[in-house]
């Protein structure tokens, strides 16, 4: 059984990766086939290294900006994108990466908008913080804080006025929850019935700030009872336990046109950023949040090792092949072009009018 | 032609674009069962229903981020915000969202939205409810900002701002909803396809001794003092800037190129205002047609207080700007009349 009461004070409810009601075969692996799991691993080492990958290239300056990482995060994302179906809908906040790749972006495409060049998902117009794609429906990662509710709301009112079947995710971290434009966003999610999943990615930490800092209920599942929104908590830690739980989630939201809340706990590895040392953490949060019980990747390998599913040359062998994924997708980014300078004034308006400015900054206001 | 108010032109144009188009919905306080603290929504509830016609609750954030994200998925949303003072509680998703969204995502995905809100001093409202801050909006690229100052600009402008795939701040005035005017007869039908350019002025009133330059309800103002000052053989050509962003400057340039002066009349403060821009473009583009430097009349820079004779006196008249003309006139050796 996971720890679902990780958060201090938390009454979690049980999430087991029980689906359709059948019994486990193997300690914590459900009944899933093995090509699933072995799928999911992979995926979680490609978050992984796709972000050790980053981090390095940050610090070589091939990527400016602001940088966040799903370090420690990756069984939450690939337990969250698989089970989200491909015609649903997803808003992200700033730490996006794992969530762009998970949602279907090429992953060659998505280190080419960190690079910031023109191959980049975004066309090299968004960094880090803005993957987008409209393909996958990945409506976004958003760099203000509580930014995306309004808009994930809105999406989901979209869908509702069409009726149409999708369902929206909106992914969030722990200190979203006390911005306004999350009771704004889950009052009116829940009046107009509209089909949105709210996820809470709770790491115990906005930044250095603490949940019990900023929180007057650390309980963040339950916040959704002010709006009668159910909400549950998952071990963020449990790739199965995140994809079934969320999975229910989103099937109801489909099913019953109406929202749900999911917090899903796990821990920051590193700091809030790449250029974040995280001084501010004790020795003991900072071990335990690197601490290998509390890994993700190394929860589930021990998992599958022990149930016979993985062994010590497979899990070589894909460290070695997404590695080489990996190199592949900087080699690409770093070998696309740079936005044309040309291009600048391209994207401000999408229907062109007359008077638009695209006045270089020492230009006349009035040409010859 | 037929005389109807602005407030009419408004409301018959909007039912008309949501009758031509499925993906137009109005969102907003009070705008469906109370029909509009304005009643620009007057019987839209009745005969679209509450699918297309949402009451909102008092979320200003919520509601205009949620018509973005609406937009995002194709929608058309026409969102109503009380005053343009509430839009405060909207702005970051106004400035971060509907105006980055093209644009940050490499011009993936357009904003397909207006949101319409009055503007205007004068009502004894107070320091909260009086402020003209659409100046915050016309900063932002990724916006456009349209102030109709007639009814038949209000009516052909809304159809623009509608069919325009950008985010569109759309300012109506307090002070305009019950002035009258012309507008073209079939301009309430759906069929109807007389669209306004974004971003463009137009000389509303031809004159040779000044330009005077507004917008809003202050293009109005602006009308009557021509005509106060035709009376006193002064020339007054009045320019309407109608949209705040894109800015049509030639049209205003080439008008003090003729005329070889201008005062700016605005409803909002002078320091940092809409007629600083202007000015500013004036001594670029007209520098050596100048006989007298541009003059601004703008609001008293002050919360505007409650009691009518001080918010009268904080506030642009035709005297203060028919004044500003002939002290202009004057300082260039013109005729005064």
């Amino acid at each position: 059984m996971a720890d679902t009461a990780k958060p201090k004070g938390g009454t979690a409810r049980a999430s087991t990766s029980r689906r359709r009601g059948r019994k486990d075969t193997s300690p914590g692996l459900g009944d899933e086939k093995p090509e699933v799991l072995l799928d999911y691993y992979r995926q979680m080492v490609f978050v992984r290294q796709f972000e050790q990958r980053t981090g390095q290239a940050y610090t070589q300056a091939r990527i400016g900006g602001y940088c966040h990482l799903n370090l420690g995060e990756e069984a939450t994302v690939v337990g969250l994108m698989t089970a989200l179906q491909e015609r649903d809908y997803l808003f992200t906040n700033y730490r996006d990466h794992g969530y762009a790749i998970g949602k279907g972006m090429d992953p060659k495409r998505v280190m080419a908008e960190l690079y910031g060049r023109s191959d980049g998902v975004s066309r090299g117009w968004g960094g880090s913080m803005h993957m987008y794609d409209t393909e996958t429906r990945m409506l976004g990662g958003y760099g203000i804080v509580g930014g995306q509710l309004p808009l994930a709301t809105g999406a989901a009112l979209a869908i509702s006025y069409r009726g149409g079947d999708e369902v929206v995710m909106c992914q969030m971290g722990d200190g979203t929850t006390n911005i306004g434009a999350w009771h704004e966003s889950l009052n009116i999610a829940k009046l107009w019935n509209l089909p949105i999943v709210f996820v809470v990615i709770n790491n115990f930490t906005g930044m250095g700030t603490t949940v019990e800092m900023s929180s007057a209920e650390p309980d963040l599942y339950k916040r959704g009872a002010a709006f009668r929104i159910e909400g549950e908590r998952v071990d963020g830690r449990d790739v199965l336990a995140v994809r079934d739980t969320a999975s229910r989630l989103i099937e109801r939201a489909r099913a019953e046109q109406t929202p749900f809340l999911l917090e899903a706990w796990s821990y920051r590895q590193k700091g809030h950023s790449v250029v974040d040392p995280a001084k501010y953490r004790t020795e003991e949060q900072r071990d335990e949040a690197r601490s290998e019980e509390n890994d993700p990747i190394q929860i589930f390998g021990e998992k599958l090792a022990k149930a016979g599913l993985l062994t010590d040359e497979q899990r070589d062998e894909i460290n070695a092949s997404v590695k080489a994924e990996v190199a592949e997708a900087a080699d690409f980014a770093e070998n696309s072009p740079h936005p044309d300078v040309s291009t600048l004034f391209d994207y401000t308006y999408a229907s062109p009018v007359p008077n638009e400015s695209r006045r270089m900054p020492a230009d006349p206001v009035f040409a010859e | 032609m037929s005389v109807i108010t602005y407030r009419q032109a408004l409301r018959d144009t909007l039912r008309a674009e949501m009758v031509r188009d499925e993906n137009v919905l109005v969102m907003g306080e009070e705008i469906g069962v109370f029909e509009g603290s304005y009643k620009i929504t007057e019987g839209l509830l009745k005969e679209f229903g509450p699918r297309r016609v949402k009451d909102t609750p008092i979320a200003e954030e919520g509601f205009v981020g949620a018509a973005i994200g609406a937009a995002m998925l194709g929608l058309r949303p026409v969102v109503e915000l009380m005053t343009i003072n509430f839009s405060l509680i909207a702005i970051d998703q106004i400035i971060n969202h509907a105006a980055k969204i093209y644009g940050m995502f490499g011009g993936q995905t357009s904003v397909p939205m207006v949101i319409r809100t009055p503007g205007g001093g004068g009502q004894q409202l107070g320091a909260t409810h009086s402020q003209n801050i659409e100046l915050f909006y016309s900063f932002i690229p990724g916006l456009k900002v349209m102030a109709p100052s007639t009814p038949a600009e209000a009516s052909s402008m809304l159809r623009a701002a509608i069919r325009d795939d950008d985010p569109v701040l759309f300012l109506e005035n307090l002070g305009l909803y019950n002035s009258k005017g012309e507008v073209p007869d079939g301009y309430a039908e759906p069929s109807n396809d007389d669209v306004a350019t974004i971003g463009r002025a137009g000389v509303t009133r031809e004159g040779s001794d000044i330009t005077l330059i507004g917008y809003s309800r202050m293009a109005m103002v602006a009308t009557q003092v021509a005509e106060r000052l035709a009376k006193e053989d002064i020339s007054v050509e009045v320019v309407d800037l109608r949209s705040l962003r894109p800015l049509d400057r030639q049209t205003f340039v080439d008008s003090v190129k003729k005329t070889g002066a201008a005062v700016i009349c605005e409803d909002d403060w002078l320091t940092y205002g809409i007629g600083a821009e202007i000015a500013a473009s004036i001594q670029e583009g007209a520098f050596d047609y100048l006989d007298a430097p541009v003059r601004r009349v703008a609001m008293a820079e002050v919360p505007m207080p409650y009691a009518k004779p001080l918010e009268t006196a904080a506030l642009p008249s035709v005297e203060s700007i028919s004044t500003a003309i002939k002290e202009t006139l004057s300082a260039v050796g013109k005729r005064v009349g």
